[in-house]
This record gives C-alpha cells, sequence and structure tokens, in this order.
C-alpha cells in the first residue's frame, strides 16, 4: 500500500487543472478523492457523457422538505477547474470517484452557505492567490505558471541579445524590500548548486508568500525567517525532484544548497517548517520504492509542484490568523470528514489521489489524528434529506458568484489560458480581443496586435514576471486596441475576459424539480419554449390563457423573463393580454437559481414575493408587488405582502407616497376580479389608505410651488381616477367633502384649487351657478393674475369643452382676460397659452368662434354649413366611409 | 548640457540638468539590459519617474504621482519603439511626464515641437536657409534641420506638444517618419535615417474644442495613455505640496514653513468645484468653465507663497490664496462669478474652521 498522493490545487485554477491531470496520468491511482459533497457519487457517470458541457455545477437542495429556511446550494465547475478535470480523467479511465466533504445534508441543516467567505478572509479562500500576491503577481495563475511550472523562458521583447545567464530577475526591484531580499537568497543558493532558473524562480515565489502570510498574522520581524525557510524548503523540494528528471546540472550540489537553506530557516523560525520539508521529501521517495512500475521520473516531475505547494501550506496555515469561530468549527468539521473519508479509501484501494483545496492538503498529510477523535467530532449533526443533480451554468454567474470558489472575476481568460496550450497565449488572446472590437465596429487591424502582443510582453519584463499575465494583456489592449478608451476596454472585459459561455447538462440527468414543473407545466398549456420570438394573445376569461398568463408573471417574479408583457395589442377590455416570449437558453440556468425558492414555480414566487415583500423599502414597491401577486395568482403570497403593505402604510408618513400608491391598488381591486382571486383583504387596506390620504391631504397641499403643485395635481387627478374605478361610497363621499372644503382655501396654489373646483362640478357636488361664482371671484382685481391664471389652468386642464357648452364660465374668462392690464397680460401669456394649447384645434376654433360672437344674441348657430348640405358631395364620400366600417355600401 | 554659471541663471532648468544626479546614479547602478540607444534600463525609467533608490542609495524624487501602470505602459510603449500619445484633460503632467522621459530615456528633453494651430510642416521635417539656398543651391548646409530630424540623426527622444493642435496636412507628415523611421530629402536626392533609441512622444488634449482629430493612420502608430485627474484628496495635495516645494525653491522664495494645511483647502475646493459636488457627496455644485487643474492649484499656491513671503507675515494664510483662487475659478465673469458665489455661500461658509478663508474670499471680490 502507498501513501496517498494529496493534490493541493487552486479552485478554478487553469494551472492547477493541467497539473491535476498530468499527475494523474503519472501516478494512475485506483480511485479519485474530490473535494464535494459525497451525495454527487452517483452523478460522476454523467460527467463523462458527451452532451455535457462545462460550466456546469452541482446542486444540491431538499428533497421533500417544505421549510422555506433550507436553500439549495452550488458547487459550480468550469472546464478549467481541476476538480472538473479529475472528475473527467477518472471517468475516461473508469476509476471510481468519492466526494469526501462534509455531506450536503449537513451542511444545508446547519444553515452555511456552500462556503464561507467572508471577504478579508482571503488567504482562506485563495491561499494560492494569496501566495501569489505576495510574491509581487496580480494574476496567480500566472504566477502558478511561473513559479510552479516554470513551463517557458521568455526574452525582453526589444532585444535578443540577452542570453539565459544573465537570465530574466524572477524577483521585483520595484519598491517591494521583503521579495527582492528572499528572492537574492534562494537565487544565490540556485547558483551555487547550477539548477535552472526556474528553480529560483520557486524559491524566490514561496519565500515571497511565507513572508506575506505571516505578516498577514501580524508577527513582524521573526516571521520573515519562516518565510525564508518555506523559499529553502521549496528549493530543495524543487532541485532533487528536478535532478532526477528535469536536467539540471550538478543536482546533488543544488540539493544540499536547498537543503542547508531549509535548514537555517527552518532554525530561524521554529523547526516546524523544517519537518514539514523533510516530510515532503520523504513521501515520494517511500512511493518509489513501493511502486517499481510506475514511471518514476515522470511521476516526480509532475508531483513536483504539488509537493512545493504543499509545504507552502503548512507555513501559511501555521501563520494565518485565526478564523470566526463558527467558520472554525464548520472548517473542523469538513476536514474530519475528508480524513474519514481518506482513511476508509486507504484501507480499500491501494493507490489513492486526492484533489482538494491546496488550504486542506496540510490537513490530510499523514500524520493523522486518531479515527475516533474524527468522529466525534462528526458525531451527531443535523441532517436533512437532499437530492443531487447536475445543472448548467455560466461564466458570468462563475464571475459574480460568492461561495465555493469565489473570485474568479476572469473565467474567459482562464478558459483561455487552459485551453491555448501553445506558447501563442498572449498573442491568441489579444486576436480574440481584436475580434470582439470587429465584432462591434471598432477597426482594428493586425498591425495592432502585433504591437499590443509587443508592448504586453515588453511590459512583463519590465515588470520582472516571465509572462504576460491579465494585467499585461489588459494594459496592451487599453493603450493599442482601444486608444485609451475606457468604454471599449470594458467590451473586452464584458465579453472576453469573463465571456459568455453557456454550460450544458444531458437530457437523461435528473431534473432540478423547479426545472421539471415548468417543463410539465409547458406540456400542460401547449406553450413550448423556443428561442425565436413569438407574440401571443391571450384571453383571460378562458382557463388555458388564464394559466398561462399565470405561468408567465410566475416566472417573471422569479427573474425568468420569458415573456415581456406588451402595451394591450387588442384593446377590446381588460381581459385580453399580450406576450412577447422568448426562451433563452440561460433561463435554464435562471431557473436552477430560483429553485432555491421552492420546487415549483408556484411555491418559488410565493416565497420569493414574501422576501421581496419583506425587504422592500418603499410603499410603492409593496404595492407594485400586490400587483404582481395578483397577476402571477399566488394567494399564499397576499396576505404577507398586505401585512408589508399596512406596516408600510402606516409608517410612511408622506402622504403623497400613499396617493401614488392607490392608483394600482384600485385597479388591482377593479380587474383582478377577471382572474376571479379573493380581494376582501385587499379591499379593506384600500379603504384604509383612503382614510389615511384624506386626513393627511390637508397639511400636505399647503405652501407649494408651481412644480411642486403641478405634481400634487396629478396625484389629485390619480386618487380621483382610482375612487372612479373601486366601488366605495363611503370612502366617495369622504374624498368629495374633503375636496369640497380644500377648494375654498385661499392659501392654496390656484392650480390645486382651480383643478379641485373642476373635479367637485364634474363629480356633480358643486352646481354650474356655484362654480360660476367661485370663477368670478377669482378672476377679480383683487387676486394676481398669476394665480387666476394657474387656477384657469387647473380648472380647464385637458379639456376646453365645458367652455365651449358653458357660456357663462366663457364670459367670465372673456371679461378677465380682457380686463388683464398690458404689463400683467405678458405675465400670464405663456400659463394661458400652455393651458389652452393643449386643447384639440377644433376645440380651440369652436372656443374662438363662441368667444367672438359673445354678448351678440344668444349661441351662434351650430354653423352655416348645418342648413347647406350639398348630397351629391357628400355621396362621394359614403364608399370610403363603407369601406372602413366593413360593410358593403347600400345602392338604393 | 550648459555650464553652472549659467544653469544658475536660467529661470528653468531643464529636467536632466535638474537631476542630473539622479540619472548618473541610476545609469551607474543599472544593471538591466538597456534598449539600443537608452541611457537607462525601462524598469530605471520608471524608477525615475516614480521615486526610489537608486542602487546606491540616492533618493529619486518622484516625478510623477500616480498609477505605476500607466506609466510602466507608457516606458514599455517606448520601449517597444512605438511612438507614445499621452492623452488628457489639460493639467494632468502630460508635458511634465513627456519632459522626463526623454530626459531619462535620452538625457535630452529640449527636441521639442510645440504645436499650434500655425505649425508649419518645417517644423516636423526640415526648412531652409534660405541666404543659403540662393546663394549655394539645394545642400546639406542650407538645409535647417526641425527637432524631429535631429532626434532621428542622434537616436533620441523628439516630442511634439499639443499634437491635436496641428493642422490635419501637418501631422500626417509624422506617418513616414513612424513607420519607416526615415524622412527622405527629395531636393538633395537623399534621406534621412533614424538611428536606434529615436522616438516620439506626443501630448494631447482631449478636451479642448477645435482641434483635429488624428487620422486613423496616424493614431494606429501611437500607443494611448491617458492621464487621469488625480483620485483622491490626499493624492492631490501630495503632488501640489511636492510641485510648490520644488518651483519655491526654483524661484528662490525665501523658505516658508509647509503649509499642508492651507494647500489642503486649495486642493479641496478645486477638487469640489471641478467634480460638481461636495467631497462628503452631500452637495451638488456647479462647475466653472475652466478646468481648474492640479497644475493650476500649483500656481495658487506658489503665487501664495510669494505673496504671504514678500507682503505678509511669512506664513501662507488664508488670504494669500483666496485672491488667486478666485482667478482660478472665475474665466468667464458673468457665468463663473455666480458660480464661485453659490459655492461661497452655500458650501463655504458653512464648512467649520473655513470662516478666515470666506472672510478672505469675500474681501478678495
Amino acid at each position: 500500500m502507498s501513501e496517498p498522493l494529496l493534490l493541493g490545487v487552486r479552485h478554478h485554477g487553469p494551472g492547477s487543472a493541467r497539473a491535476v491531470r498530468r499527475a494523474l496520468a503519472a501516478f494512475q491511482p485506483d480511485v479519485i478523492l474530490i473535494e464535494g459533497p459525497p451525495e454527487a457519487d452517483p452523478l460522476v457517470p454523467f460527467a463523462g457523457d458527451e452532451d455535457m458541457r462545462a460550466p456546469v455545477a452541482l446542486l444540491a437542495y431538499p428533497a421533500d422538505n417544505p421549510d422555506p429556511k433550507l436553500r439549495a446550494s452550488f458547487w459550480p465547475f468550469a472546464e478549467f477547474s481541476p476538480e472538473w478535470q479529475a472528475i473527467r480523467w477518472a471517468v475516461a479511465c473508469e476509476i471510481p470517484v468519492r466526494f469526501i466533504d462534509l455531506p450536503a445534508a449537513v451542511r444545508l441543516a446547519s444553515g452555511t452557505p456552500a462556503a464561507p467567505t467572508p471577504a478579508d478572509d482571503t488567504v482562506r479562500i485563495d491561499p494560492i492567490g494569496a501566495l501569489a500576491e505576495a510574491a509581487g503577481y496580480d494574476d496567480p495563475e500566472r504566477w502558478w505558471e511561473d513559479v510552479v511550472e516554470h513551463r517557458q523562458e521568455t526574452q525582453p521583447a526589444w532585444t535578443t541579445t540577452v542570453t539565459d545567464t544573465t537570465g530574466i530577475p524572477v524577483s521585483h526591484d520595484l519598491g517591494r524590500t521583503t521579495d527582492r531580499s528572499t528572492g537574492r537568497t534562494a537565487t544565490g543558493g540556485t547558483t551555487a548548486g547550477g539548477a535552472r532558473d526556474g528553480g529560483a524562480g520557486a524559491g524566490a515565489g514561496a519565500g515571497g508568500v511565507g513572508a506575506g502570510g505571516t505578516t498577514a498574522g501580524g508577527a513582524g520581524a521573526g516571521m520573515a525567517g519562516v518565510g525564508g525557510a518555506g523559499a529553502g524548503g521549496v528549493t530543495a523540494g524543487m532541485a532533487t525532484d528536478g535532478g532526477a528528471g528535469a536536467g539540471g546540472a550538478g543536482p546533488a550540489g543544488a540539493g544540499a544548497a536547498g537543503v542547508g537553506g531549509a535548514g537555517g530557516g527552518a532554525t530561524a523560525g521554529g523547526g516546524s517548517a523544517g519537518g514539514v520539508a523533510a516530510e515532503g521529501l520523504g513521501g515520494p521517495g517511500s512511493l518509489f520504492a513501493a511502486e517499481p512500475d510506475i514511471d518514476e521520473e515522470r511521476l516526480a516531475a509532475a508531483v513536483a509542484p504539488f509537493a512545493a505547494i504543499a509545504e507552502a501550506m503548512a507555513v501559511v496555515r501555521a501563520h494565518a490568523p485565526a478564523p470566526p469561530e463558527a467558520e472554525r468549527v464548520d472548517e473542523e468539521r469538513r476536514e474530519a470528514h475528508m480524513r474519514q473519508a481518506l482513511r476508509a479509501a486507504t484501507k480499500e484501494f491501494d493507490r489513492v489521489a486526492v484533489v482538494c483545496g491546496a488550504w486542506h492538503v496540510p490537513a490530510l498529510t499523514a500524520p493523522l489524528p486518531s479515527a475516533s477523535s474524527d468522529a466525534a467530532v462528526l458525531k451527531g449533526l443535523p441532517k436533512v434529506k437532499v437530492a443531487m443533480t447536475w445543472v448548467p451554468w455560466t461564466h458570468a454567474r462563475l464571475a459574480s458568484w460568492q461561495g465555493y470558489g469565489a473570485g474568479v472575476r476572469s473565467p474567459g481568460w482562464y478558459h483561455h489560458l487552459f485551453t491555448a496550450v501553445d506558447e501563442h497565449v498572449v498573442a491568441r488572446w489579444l486576436v480574440r480581443a481584436a475580434g470582439v472590437l470587429r465584432k462591434d465596429g471598432v477597426p482594428v487591424s493586425s498591425a495592432h496586435v502585433i504591437e499590443a502582443t509587443r508592448l504586453a510582453e515588453a511590459l512583463a519584463t519590465m515588470r520582472g514576471r516571465p509572462l504576460a499575465g491579465l494585467a499585461e494583456v489588459t494594459d496592451a489592449a487599453h493603450a493599442v486596441l482601444c486608444d485609451g478608451d475606457d468604454l471599449r476596454l470594458s467590451l473586452i472585459n464584458r465579453r472576453l475576459v469573463v465571456g459568455d459561455r453557456l454550460g450544458r447538462v444531458p437530457d437523461q440527468t435528473p431534473g432540478v424539480p423547479i426545472a421539471r414543473d415548468v417543463a410539465s407545466s409547458q406540456r400542460r398549456l401547449r406553450l413550448q419554449p423556443a428561442v425565436s420570438s413569438r407574440e401571443i394573445d391571450l384571453d383571460l376569461r378562458r382557463d388555458l390563457d388564464l394559466q398561462r398568463s399565470q405561468l408567465l408573471h410566475r416566472l417573471r417574479l422569479l427573474g425568468v423573463d420569458w415573456g415581456q408583457v406588451l402595451a394591450n395589442r387588442k384593446g377590446r377590455g381588460t381581459f385580453w393580454e399580450s406576450w412577447q416570449i422568448a426562451w433563452q437558453p440561460e433561463f435554464a440556468v435562471d431557473l436552477v437559481e430560483a429553485g432555491v425558492y421552492g420546487t415549483t414555480v408556484r411555491e418559488a414566487a410565493t416565497a420569493r414575493v414574501a422576501e421581496q415583500a419583506a425587504e422592500a423599502e418603499t410603499l410603492a414597491d409593496v404595492t407594485a408587488l400586490v400587483e404582481r401577486c395578483l397577476l402571477a395568482d399566488l394567494p399564499d403570497a397576499l396576505p404577507g405582502v398586505l401585512d408589508a403593505l399596512d406596516e408600510r402604510m402606516a409608517l410612511d408618513a408622506d402622504v403623497a407616497h400613499l396617493m401614488d400608491a392607490l392608483p394600482a391598488l384600485a385597479r388591482t381591486l377593479r380587474y383582478g376580479d377577471v382572474r376571479g382571486t379573493d380581494l376582501s383583504a385587499l379591499r379593506s387596506v384600500t379603504h384604509g389608505m383612503i382614510t389615511r390620504v384624506c386626513v393627511g391631504l390637508p397639511a400636505a397641499v399647503g405652501g407649494l410651488d408651481d412644480a411642486a403643485a403641478a405634481v400634487m395635481r396629478d396625484r389629485i387627478d390619480g386618487v380621483q381616477g382610482a375612487l372612479a374605478l373601486i366601488d366605495d361610497v363611503d370612502a366617495s363621499q369622504r374624498w368629495q367633502a374633503l375636496l369640497g372644503g380644500l377648494s375654498t382655501r385661499d392659501d392654496l396654489h390656484g392650480l390645486l384649487t382651480g383643478r379641485m373646483s373642476r373635479l367637485l362640478l364634474d363629480a356633480g357636488t358643486v352646481d354650474a351657478d356655484e362654480i360660476g361664482a367661485r370663477m368670478a371671484l377669482v378672476l377679480t382685481v383683487g387676486v394676481p393674475v398669476a394665480k387666476a391664471a394657474a387656477w384657469i389652468e387647473g380648472f380647464l386642464a385637458g379639456d376646453g369643452l365645458l367652455l365651449v357648452h358653458d357660456e357663462r364660465l366663457l364670459a367670465l374668462v372673456d371679461a378677465w382676460l380682457t380686463g388683464i392690464p398690458a404689463d400683467g397680460f405678458v405675465e400670464v401669456l405663456p400659463l394661458l397659452r400652455r393651458t389652452f394649447s393643449g386643447y384639440p384645434a377644433p376645440q380651440r376654433r369652436m372656443i374662438g368662434e363662441r368667444a367672438a360672437h359673445l354678448g351678440s344674441g344668444g349661441r351662434p348657430r351650430a354653423g352655416e354649413h348645418d342648413d347647406q348640405v350639398d348630397p351629391d358631395r357628400g355621396a362621394l364620400l359614403l364608399p370610403v366611409v363603407a369601406q372602413l366600417l366593413g360593410k358593403e355600401p347600400h345602392h338604393a | 548640457m550648459t555650464s553652472t554659471v549659467e544653469a544658475q541663471a536660467v529661470q528653468r532648468r531643464h529636467a536632466e540638468d535638474e537631476f542630473a544626479a539622479e540619472l548618473a546614479a541610476l545609469a551607474a547602478g543599472d544593471d538591466r539590459p538597456r534598449p539600443p540607444g537608452w541611457l537607462l534600463s525601462p524598469a530605471a525609467v520608471v524608477t525615475y519617474l516614480l521615486g526610489g533608490a537608486a542602487a546606491d542609495g540616492t533618493v529619486i524624487i518622484p516625478k510623477y504621482v500616480g498609477s505605476r501602470r500607466l506609466m510602466e505602459v507608457a516606458v514599455a510603449t517606448l520601449a517597444t519603439d512605438r511612438a507614445l500619445l499621452l492623452l488628457g484633460v489639460p493639467g494632468t503632467a502630460k508635458t511634465w511626464v513627456s519632459e522626463h522621459l526623454a530626459a531619462a530615456v535620452s538625457g535630452d528633453s529640449t527636441l521639442l515641437v510645440q504645436g499650434t494651430a500655425g505649425t508649419p510642416e518645417e517644423a516636423i521635417r526640415y526648412g531652409w536657409n534660405y541666404a543659403r539656398l540662393l546663394s549655394d543651391g539645394p545642400s546639406r548646409a542650407a538645409l535647417v534641420p526641425s527637432p524631429v530630424l535631429r532626434a532621428m540623426a542622434d537616436g533620441r527622444i523628439a516630442r511634439i506638444e499639443e499634437l491635436t493642435r496641428v493642422p490635419s496636412d501637418v501631422q500626417d507628415s509624422l506617418i513616414t517618419i513612424l513607420s519607416e523611421k526615415t524622412l527622405p530629402v527629395p531636393e538633395l536626392g537623399e534621406e534621412v535615417q533614424a538611428r536606434k533609441g529615436f522616438n516620439v512622444i506626443a501630448t494631447a488634449n482631449d478636451r479642448d474644442r477645435g482641434v483635429n482629430e488624428l487620422s486613423s493612420a496616424l493614431r494606429r502608430r501611437f500607443n494611448t495613455v491617458v492621464l487621469p485627474v488625480p483620485g483622491g484628496v490626499e493624492e492631490e495635495v501630495d503632488i501640489v505640496s511636492r510641485r510648490v516645494a520644488a518651483l519655491g525653491k526654483a524661484l528662490e522664495l525665501p523658505e516658508l514653513p509647509p503649509a499642508v494645511d492651507e494647500i489642503r483647502r486649495v486642493v479641496t475646493v478645486f477638487r469640489e468645484l471641478r467634480n460638481g459636488a461636495t467631497e462628503d457627496g452631500r452637495t451638488k455644485l456647479k462647475s466653472p468653465s475652466g478646468t481648474l487643474s492640479t497644475a493650476e492649484a500649483i500656481s495658487v499656491v506658489t503665487n501664495g507663497l510669494a505673496l504671504a513671503a514678500h507682503f505678509g507675515d511669512g506664513v501662507l494664510r488664508a488670504g494669500d490664496v483666496a485672491a488667486g483662487i478666485l482667478g482660478a475659478v472665475v474665466k468667464d465673469p458673468v457665468s463663473d462669478q455666480v458660480v464661485w458665489q453659490e459655492y461661497l455661500e452655500t458650501v463655504i461658509r458653512e464648512r467649520e474652521g473655513w470662516r478666515d478663508f470666506y472672510r478672505a474670499a469675500r474681501r478678495g471680490e
């Protein structure tokens, strides 16, 4: 039996992914253990299906538990994720895969998310990224490539005379003094032994790492020694392994120098690092002895990076700050479970490979704590029943995802790094960037791409990085391809750096319950998802159409915008609803994400609405929810939303908000009936709202300027319209009484009093005589002309017919107008023009005609043309009219 | 290089003279590969621009305070033989950066063409000494080389200021120079080929009206670096203090105690008016017509220092900078005056500890 091979990876790191494949191919394990939920074991074979395309995610959801507090969890994988590559490799080689993380059943029950990710604790989430950062790299994958794999060596772009004897200094002299000193030490050590530059790079990088990690631990100068130890240890590991296979000159010397460094460092730092280094070297050695049939040189080369990373991790872990208690417990449980799974696997299989986050490697390294202590940690943890499946995922989601493997801000770049395996990584990338820009109509020539590539490489050399990383290619694209334009750069970022890759899962994958529900609804309602857009009209009186409408509305609530409501195309009554529907492939992912809310669309939409109602900030938000709730027919959600509405209403001191909210409620009350919902609760809430408006309005209408008065007028109109919709006699009477009181108040803006008077007149509360008297009162010398004009505007707004038909009012306006002094007239002219220009031209003409005949004895004739009908000319029009009406003209 | 006596008499010394010691120290300790024709390696040029220390411990003072990334792109551009276009609103240190780049790369920042609407083609190619031309006919001796031609012949950096102000046809005469690295002289039947180390740094203003956009043929021969306005108050205060101190030394003003508080005020006023909002983000403001660049803030503070030193009590006080600020903000006597008044009455007046400034500003009107 051999030691298990521990492959500590960077989650979603393409460099790790390649290294994992190499290591697995060299090691030929009998079983692969992967960090992930064990419930997913039966799903592994699907990963080999030819219809399966990354990015995909493992989804765990409570199987038959309606408790809304239990949320589903996701474990996303991209093509370049080491875990995914390990799974694919295993499936292809028909080797069993086991997931060894804490079961999803436990994690879901305890309510912790898939991976706790406090923003400040980057070391735990992405320790390799933190190592890279400490070494002065902003792209961890390029660090992995330079330091861990040192696959290529580049030369300054402006010269060909530099040879590898001068080399490219791996450490920076750009102001990072810690790095520089450790870098120099490491370089010295390797030069003595005659190893490759790459070896020096590894040492320098890891040295910087140790120093960075420990500085985070807060222990200053003493820790720098430990950093040095890490550097020495790694150098030793690399040199020895390299000596076996990768062509270093004088391996013994290099090993001695490196080990010396490690020893010295360990003395300074306190022994532990040295011990770990020795362990790391011992592991592969004993392994060679046990398995003579494996290609040892190849294996040694393949596992060397992991040995180095494991040592660095031991140092980082020893000096990382302590996490919060909840997280510590969680980590302890997870690692205990991983160890238990590892023990079980080593009993059963001979050659075991483990693929897990680099952070966990030290916890799984022998000597392991006793099995009984791990069992104690795991004992009696609460569980729920969970189901798991594969779901498609997208690169954009990877970039924004919070949780397991968070922080992949550039999935497109990683995918490129993983798939572009030749030496033209940078050129290929910039060619694609040029393609993105060209597609958007930005002219970019091949000459641009050539120059951008040169610039990226020159930048990398100047920054002391053997390879251009994302920062370099982005800078080069910005300066050359985008002419310094940020907008174009953001286009590249969106399309390329993040990318729009969409995953796919085979049809026979167990479906997500909510997706199954949608699919069955689609079949039942004969509404097939199609990518091409089409328009449908639904007659809500028919049960089938009503259910279709409800499905579309519910999906919209869940963020799946399958259909867009169109403005009523048919326009023949409120029972018609028009939709434009188009099914996008990403909806499958949206739906999966919505699956955290429930297992059916109805259930999920209800939960989502309840959540939104609780989170809503303004009254208007809640009101909109009420409406959507009714449209989507979610009676179970309604009480909660109405409670939220009631609460916001009580707390909202601003009567304007209440007035804004009222029309939507009134519409709901009026037209909700078409959908056959029970609205009594809503009715009482609305009634309460009207009462509040009536109480609050008198205080809200005083002291308004022109602009505020205009807004308030629209609100008053809104309330009036709402009251007309709902059948609430009591409320209407109260409102009319309120308007009656307010409309005679002198301190209000003329626009408002004018408007209120008009509303009262229309409602018949005040008769025409009374209105005439009021108008006469307003349009007298004592009232400033501006106020009078505002009153007129409010009174007449939108409709001049009144003046056409009521000569007395017209006479009043006419007398007032002609009596305005010249300077005052200039002042009110704009107001009057605004008022009258709003009327349709015929109305204006008729008002003009009436005004011209004012005082000339009664109503003018309705028009001279009345009694002079020319039947011949009229007959010419008849066929056209008949055609418009869709009838055959009758021939007498 | 000018002699010491002359150097002390000139009002403003060239970058390569002013910082000759720094450049020499960097060159001595620079063991990285240098592109042909360069006096320093690219990394050392970046150190020279952003400050640090030379190998022998000589302190390099920062010439540009801002993003390292931008300077690296600029230097790498020159190292890859591409022309560099520095874009930005006025006062974002475009000219300053180009002067120091030229000084650090080729030890000579004087090969300068000032672009104006009247810049002739001769300023970029070559002209003729007409007396010679008439008496001897066309010859090398009768040729008057432009700064660009001299830079080509010596393998140095040529600088073109305000490239977008140059008429388009004159701009385009750069295309051959930048792509073929040669300048034909048909009158003599010969050509001048650029030696290694030749390059062009152009600056242009992307805010001005009435500029001549570069043709796309020319544009693609440049890499573009956009220099931003300083990101935060502290960064800008730092820039202003450094430059004021350096200028004060050059102008031989009497030594004054550092006046960081007044500088912070000037910078705050400039930033708030430029951004159209107060620093705390609570109040919206109107912006005046001028650009209110960092360079103007520097000149306001320098002016204030001169006032304080010669007419005041030797300490920079609110009154010394207030008049200068007014002059910088109110470029348009009508509309800017309103902007300034509003700002003064609504923001400055209410601000704690700004009483003296408010009074001084009111007096200044």
